[in-house]
């Protein structure tokens, strides 16, 4: 079909309008294909009308539809003939390939719009990433450029601190080199000064020997007469002898000089032996006499023995006023040693004050001695003990302070110690206890004890008592006394035999009391006395 | 206190002779004898040349007039007007002059420190005494007078030479081991030699009559060291005042330091007494002018009066650090004098210009201080009792005694700037002299 022009391509390319008429003129001209009359009832241009009528004309229908059939075929709608041969048309193929079409034209529209659509938000994307791209690309060229000046600053900064180095180290050569200069400059002065001095003595050398030699009259003395001495003696020659005595002279005053001195020294030193002396005798008066207590402590016994004895050395001493060096050994000595004793005296005193002030000395006032010095003893190894407990004390916590504040480990070691210390408290609290189930214990028995011993007490008196009376009805009949008394000794002295041997535990001034209470009853009776001295043996 | 007529003077050369019987006064070239008592001239003497040091012979016979320029002494007696002596050192020189202990034989110094020659009254012997020390006290004489310690420089090195006054025989020649020797002092009891260095070194060496070294003090290195000693009349003790503003007590058993007195700016000790010099205006009555105007008036008016307050401690004073590249600086202890009877010492911080500081050496604690308006220019303890007297450049002398502290007035017309005084052997008058274009003395008695 050469007859129809090819006026599809140029409209079609650029011109949305264009096409858009197009496709309504394509709607609008298959249902008129019947009528030869081609109306177009749209407002376009003359462009328009030749367009529609270009492909169409009466003269090429037939070419035109089988041209529409053919294209139509291709594009996979079924044939528009009624037949495959023929020239008849297929009205239904028609309009449902005219429907098709028409599905496929909106279809193609809405993925234009899509399209569109996409091709409108992938440019304004492209616009903002390009905008991006253009500013990071600034901030890029920016950052380079600080880089570069950071750098440039930083190697001169470099080249600054190595110029100060060297000027440093320069100015420091030089310091060294001005000492030295200096130095050796001092060492030339002092030369030079040597060199001058000698210098100036050769002159004064010369300049002597010109004054000397000249003789001049000028240098004389004129003196109308001449004046006596001074002391009114003629003058001596001067030879050896008067040399001698010169030094002798010397010696003299040399000697006087420290024999004044040695003098003075002496006075000063009886002064304050003299005082020394005084303040021994006012210690020796201040303390107290120590006779009565023999049992002192061991040191101070050979003490007083030493005492005395300096005292006695050293009044026989003073009268003679020697001053050996053992004398003064022992005077300094007794002092210090009698001083030591005031002060423990003293402290002595100090306490007793207290403790009678805290009130804790009860009425028994004769607290025996071996007491006192048990008592004294537990105090002391009471204190040394306590000393090593605060010493370990000390040591644990400078330990803790100084060692390094490492949580973990510090933590465990307090938890360590804390175990350590708590299984100590279990065993000290352990210990309390069974202490108290023996003093417990103990008691119970001493009131077991003292009950019983009343009650043996009760049964003695009663013994006694009907023994007595014994006695007394039956005065006449000494045999069966002396039946009676050896029986009835022999389950006293049992009775007696435990009871002795409990109080022992008790106080023996418990015992010695309730004894002598009991065994003051009885009549002045031999027999009696017998059972006192009997009693008395079995306790002591 | 009676003041006196003022007597023209030159020289600052007021001297009292030994006895106490005479002032000796000397106006250019003439030497003027007066009675203490009624201050009646009883001599004048008339010498070749302007007189530059007068001394008297112990037993106040005799007066020497030394004159340098001329190289001439001329020895003058009292009992015998008429008597004369005249010494020409020619072309010598002449340095220094001056008596022995037994007031018969002269000791000249030459020029350039030649040599000491020994010019006997008595006879006609002259001795020699080479090499002397050129230094501030080359010769020193025992209290008793019987022997004369020179120092003395050969080879670089210092030595002593100790000589019998009364044959001049040679008794010890030992050297010392100092750098450069300064000065040398005899203790009074005669026994005992201190010998000091150059300020640039401090080292003190003691030495005994017999040459040997008793001992050596140095309490520091490479500073300026020793500026002034003076020993105490007991002999027991030697204070060293340095210029580090210390005064070092040592002791005379030991030979070590004591104790050290410091002279800080500021005094904070309560129980030290400062005394501050404050002026009291005048009161000027207007109405009873008179002309011309009396002396009494004039002098009233032109002179202020001062008087001592109690400054409550702690006190500030004025300090004064010296320029530190000059030689010999005015800092650390340049005056040092202890009382006659021991008990005080009296020191000058030349730091601390204004004041006077008092030691009680009893307790060696700082007793009391004396500030005043101006520089002290000088001090001088009485000769028989613990007193006092300074003069700082004005027309007052100032008393300090332990009962107080009192400035007097020296009734003058103008002004007198007393620079110097001395005191009267016995304690009881005191001379005053002033520099100035025409010197004058007056005349202090109790």
């Amino acid at each position: 079909m050469g007859d129809w022009k090819t006026v599809t391509v140029p409209a079609l390319s650029s011109d949305s309008k264009n096409i858009f008429q197009y496709t309504s003129e394509k709607k609008i001209s298959s249902p008129d294909m019947n009528s030869q009359v081609l109306r177009l009832p749209l407002p376009s241009s003359k462009s328009m009308h030749s367009f529609f009528s270009a492909f169409c004309t009466e003269e090429n229908i037939e070419q035109s539809i089988s041209y529409l059939n053919r294209e139509l075929t291709t594009l996979g709608f079924p044939s528009i003939y009624a037949e495959s041969k023929g020239k008849e048309l297929n009205l239904i193929s028609i309009i449902n390939c005219m429907n098709e079409l028409l599905v496929l034209q909106h279809k193609n529209l809405r993925a234009q719009e899509e399209v569109e659509m996409q091709h409108l938000k992938l440019g304004s994307d492209m616009d903002h990433l390009q905008n991006c791209y253009a500013k990071l690309k600034e901030q890029l060229e920016l950052s380079k450029r600080e880089i570069v000046g950071l750098q440039e600053r930083d190697r001169q900064l470099q080249s600054k601190n190595r110029n100060l180095h060297q000027l440093l180290k320069n100015e420091k050569d030089e310091v060294q080199k001005l000492q030295n200069i200096i130095s050796s400059r001092a060492t030339q002065y002092n030369h030079d000064m040597k060199r001058k001095e000698r210098e100036y003595n050769k002159l004064k050398e010369r300049l002597h020997q010109l004054v000397m030699n000249k003789k001049d009259k000028k240098i004389a003395m004129e003196v109308l007469n001449y004046v006596g001495r001074a002391d009114g003696k003629r003058g001596a020659w001067r030879t050896d002898k008067t040399e001698a005595r010169n030094e002798e002279q010397m010696y003299k005053v040399l000697l006087n000089d420290y024999e004044q001195r040695q003098k003075q020294l002496l006075l000063e030193n009886a002064e304050l032996k003299k005082v020394l002396q005084q303040m021994k005798k006012e210690i020796i008066s201040l303390l107290p006499p120590q006779k009565q207590k023999p049992k002192e402590r061991s040191e101070d016994g050979p003490v007083l023995s030493d005492l005395e004895e300096d005292i006695g050395e050293l009044n026989k001493e003073n009268m003679w006023e020697l001053s050996c060096e053992t004398v003064r050994e022992q005077l300094t000595n007794s002092i210090r040693k009698q001083w030591r004793m005031l002060k423990n005296h003293v402290e002595k005193l100090d306490n007793q004050v207290s403790r009678v002030h805290s009130g804790t000395l009860n009425d028994k006032d004769v607290i025996s001695r071996e007491d006192h010095e048990l008592e004294t003893e537990k105090l002391e190894l009471e204190i040394q003990q306590c000393k090593e407990m605060i010493k370990t004390q000390q040591q644990l916590l400078q330990q803790q302070l100084m060692s390094p504040c490492d949580d973990d480990t510090t933590l465990l070691l307090q938890d360590c110690y804390l175990l350590e210390e708590r299984e100590r408290l279990q065993e000290e609290w352990r210990l309390f206890q069974e202490q108290k189930k023996n003093f417990e214990k103990e008691r119970r028995s001493f009131t077991e004890a003292a009950i019983r011993l009343g009650l043996e007490r009760k049964a003695f008196e009663e013994d006694r008592g009907a023994w007595l009376k014994q006695q007394f009805l039956t005065s006449d009949q000494d045999n069966r006394v002396v039946n009676s008394m050896s029986q009835q000794r022999k389950p006293h002295c049992m009775l007696s035999g435990p009871i002795s041997a409990e109080s022992c535990q008790t106080s023996q001034y418990i015992s010695h009391n309730s004894f002598n209470a009991a065994l003051k009853k009885p009549a002045g009776d031999s027999k009696p006395n017998q059972w006192e001295e009997s009693d008395k043996e079995e306790t002591e | 206190m009676d003041f006196s007529e003022l007597f023209k003077l030159s020289g600052l050369l007021g001297k009292f002779s030994p006895d106490g019987k005479c002032l000796a006064s000397c106006v250019q070239y003439r030497l003027i004898i007066r009675d203490v008592n009624t201050l009646q001239i009883l001599q004048l003497y008339t010498c070749l040349d302007q007189i530059q040091y007068i001394e008297w012979s112990s037993d106040s016979l005799f007066i020497l007039c030394a004159m340098y320029k001329r190289g001439i002494v001329q020895v003058w007696s009292l009992e015998q007007p008429d008597w004369h002596c005249k010494i020409d050192e020619g072309s010598a020189g002449l340095v220094a002059s001056c008596w022995s202990p037994d007031g018969r034989h002269i000791l000249n110094t030459t020029e350039f420190h030649l040599r000491i020659t020994v010019w006997s009254l008595c006879t006609k012997s002259v001795s020699y005494i080479k090499y002397p020390k050129a230094c501030q006290q080359g010769i020193a004489f025992t209290k008793d007078g019987r022997y004369m310690a020179v120092a003395e420089r050969r080879d670089c090195k210092d030595f002593v030479s100790l000589f019998v006054c009364s044959n001049w025989q040679l008794l010890r020649h030992f050297d010392t081991e100092t750098q450069d020797l300064f000065g040398i002092e005899w203790a009074p009891n005669g026994c005992v030699l201190a010998v000091w260095d150059t300020c640039l070194e401090y080292k003190i060496l003691l030495y005994s009559l017999d040459g040997r070294l008793l001992s050596t003090y140095q309490a520091y290195e490479w500073s300026l060291g020793i500026k002034s000693i003076a020993w105490s009349p007991s002999s027991q003790f030697l204070a060293i005042g340095s210029y580090d503003e210390k005064v070092r007590i040592l002791n005379h058993v030991t030979w070590k330091k004591i104790t050290e007195f410091e002279h800080p700016a500021t005094v904070t000790n309560t129980k030290t007494i400062v005394y501050k010099e404050v002026e009291k205006s005048p009161s000027v009555e207007t109405e009873r002018f008179s002309f011309p105007p009396t002396r009494a008036l004039a002098s009233s008016v032109f002179s202020t009066q001062s008087k001592y307050d109690i400054s409550q401690v702690p006190v500030s004073f004025q300090y004064i650090k010296p320029v530190a590249d000059r030689a010999n600086p005015k800092m650390g202890i340049g005056m040092l004098a202890f009382s006659p009877d021991n008990c005080f010492l009296a020191t000058k911080n030349d730091n601390i210009p204004n004041a006077v500081w008092i030691w009680d050496i009893q307790k060696l604690k700082l007793f009391v201080v004396l500030e005043q308006l101006c520089a002290i220019q000088s001090f001088q303890w009485d000769p028989r009792q613990p007193r006092l007297a300074v003069c700082t450049g004005n027309s007052k002398v100032y008393l300090w005694s332990p009962a107080g502290c009192v400035s007097v007035q020296v009734p003058t017309e103008g002004d007198f700037q007393i620079v110097s005084l001395c005191w009267h052997p016995s304690g009881d008058s005191m001379a005053l002299l002033r520099l100035c274009t025409s010197e004058r003395l007056s005349f202090l008695s109790e």
